[in-house]
């Protein structure tokens, strides 16, 4: 692990709301093509912190480098090398399947002829090929949320950031879902991940817990249960966010 | 004792049947607990319960009254709490508390020790305008306002949706208090690890009922053998339980797969044995009672099976 190569720099990392301090000296790093959870209760400041590592606001102080960019400086490098899913917004719900995927792309700026084949490409590999015409909004939502993170990586980017991203989804898709974020990661994509779900918690590499503004813990989930004496991540969880 | 009573209820939007055929019986004075992911038909079963809709087909009876013809009754002694936030932003805590007293002639003082424990966390802000509140106090505050009228029947739609592990086990905890008091509680989620806070639950997907009962006793009926295992490489162990004959699904459970077995014969030690000769020499194995996720997956499978031989 000490010889992989970071691809998030997060040093004090300040940003404050008029006296409200949302995130208070974070300083962590996310090696390239780890599976980085980042937890903490409502209200503990990820948003926040996510917003700033996507260039979509500024820190208040702190140095911070995303896929070797700067977020002063360097904003839309940053946005051109990442990708974004959120369980709340994802795809155009009166776009259809395929009419979603080449408008991310070319968002993107993926060439026409490129964004033609790839996007064949996906939604045969998907299984999508007899709903690929159907607006978003008639299709399950466990479908929605494959397209969605395919759409998120197409442009293949260093890093994706994944926020929420199996809220409300069925089990079986669930889980499905976490072996497509582990092909992705081996492919070499960083995913950068929050969750609800403390099972989920297992399956990334190592794990930041955030309370009050400030990250609690941050270490594989062997080491941390180990530390707090825990069975599980969710104990591991109930121990630090209660404080 | 009185129940709620679904009977062949139906629903269709367009092509779609958001409820399909659901029958079942939530006993009175129980926490009850309706439970599938997203798109399963929870929020318009619950919106039959509470006479907000009727169904196509089928007839929903609460305690006794018939949705169709008595739904006056009904809403009278009904507390309805939406999945989206749905109280008046522009009124304060305190006035949206007092307007919906009001609509159900009776006042805050009247039951205040009803709404007391979740109530008395928002008072130092009863004069701040409801849009202005976070995600936690307007969820208390919406709370507040579905049982102000002290209720027999209170209908909570995906209450602890997005909230984090720790507020999701308070909100449980005061559940599980306020059904101590009587009041015959649903609750829809799709979390599924909270069916286990119930004392009686439907699993829910595709507008279908699969399974309903107390949880404990679905647990045990959980057919087949399930072991659990652990090995340094999950992913590499879970593909090669797919491919086994012997197993009839394998999924990732946090550190764990859980496998179940065709059959008696592939137990913990044969699969011990089994792996070690694919060179896996590190998995602990062991025998486990099903989890709710597994009775959720193997109900989920049956139906798809059922579905194959008609």
């Amino acid at each position: 692990m000490n010889n992989r190569k970071p691809i998030i720099k997060v040093e004090n990392l300040v940003k404050k709301f008029g006296d409200f301090v949302a995130n208070d000296h974070l300083s962590f790093e996310v090696y390239e093509g780890e599976i980085f959870g980042f937890l903490g209760a409502n209200g503990a400041g990820k948003t926040t912190a996510i917003r700033i590592l996507c260039g979509l606001s500024f820190p208040t102080s702190g140095k911070l480098e995303i896929a070797g960019f700067d977020v002063y400086t360097q904003r839309e490098q940053i946005k051109r090398n990442i990708g974004y899913m959120s369980q709340k917004f994802s795809l155009y719900e009166d776009l259809n399947i395929r009419e979603n995927i080449q408008f991310y792309a070319g968002i993107y700026g993926l060439p026409v002829a490129d964004i033609r084949n790839k996007t064949e490409e996906l939604i045969g590999e998907l299984g999508l090929s007899s709903i690929a015409n159907s607006v978003v909004r008639d299709i399950p939502p466990g479908w929605r949320q494959k397209v969605a993170f395919s759409v998120a990586i197409f442009h293949n980017p260093k890093i994706v950031f994944l926020d929420e991203p199996t809220g409300g989804v069925d089990p079986v898709t669930r889980r499905q879902f976490w072996e497509q974020i582990y092909q992705a990661a081996a492919r070499g994509i960083t995913v950068f991940v929050t969750t609800h779900y403390m099972d989920e918690a297992e399956y990334c590499e190592r794990v930041s817990i955030m309370a009050d503004g400030r990250i609690e813990a941050l270490d594989t989930p062997e080491n941390l249960k180990r530390k707090y004496n825990a069975g599980s991540m969710e104990d591991v969880f109930l121990k630090i966010a209660r404080g | 004792m009185e129940t709620i009573e679904i009977h062949q209820a139906t629903k269709s939007y367009g092509e779609t049947k958001a409820v399909n055929r659901a029958s079942f019986v939530i006993p009175e004075n129980k926490l009850f607990g309706l439970i599938g992911p997203d798109g399963a038909g929870k929020t318009t079963l619950f919106r039959m319960i509470t006479t907000l809709l009727l169904p196509d087909e089928g007839h929903v009876k609460v305690f006794g009254y018939d949705t169709r013809k008595d739904y006056r009754q009904i809403r009278l002694f009904t507390g309805y709490m939406p999945g989206r936030f749905s109280l008046y932003p522009d009124l304060t805590v305190q006035e949206n508390l007092n307007f919906y007293a009001t609509i159900f002639g009776t006042t805050i003082k009247q039951h205040y020790h009803l709404i007391e424990p979740i109530y008395s966390l928002l008072e130092p802000y009863k004069n701040r305008l409801a849009r202005n509140l976070s995600g936690g106090m307007k969820q208390k505050l919406a709370l507040s306002c579905a049982m102000i009228h002290n209720p027999r029947l209170l209908v909570l739609d995906e209450p602890t949706t997005g909230v984090d592990a720790v507020s999701r086990k308070e909100f449980w905890d005061t559940l599980q208090q306020l059904g101590n008091s009587g009041m015959t509680i649903l609750v829809s989620t799709p979390y599924m690890d909270e069916a286990v806070r119930c004392e009686s639950v439907a699993l829910m997907q595709d507008g279908v009922i699969m399974l309903s009962g107390k949880p404990g006793e679905i647990l045990k009926n959980y057919r087949g053998t399930l072991l659990e295992i652990t090995s340094a490489n999950r992913f590499e162990l879970l593909q090669l339980l797919r491919s086994m004959q012997e197993v009839k699904s394998a999924y990732l459970f946090g550190q764990y797969i859980h496998a179940t077995m065709v059959s008696e014969k592939s137990n913990a030690g044969w699969l011990q044995e089994h792996l070690s000769q694919h060179g896996i020499k590190d998995a602990k194995i062991s025998a486990i009672q099903a989890h709710f996720e597994d009775c959720f997956i193997n109900a989920v499978e049956n139906i798809q099976m059922e579905k194959k031989y008609e």
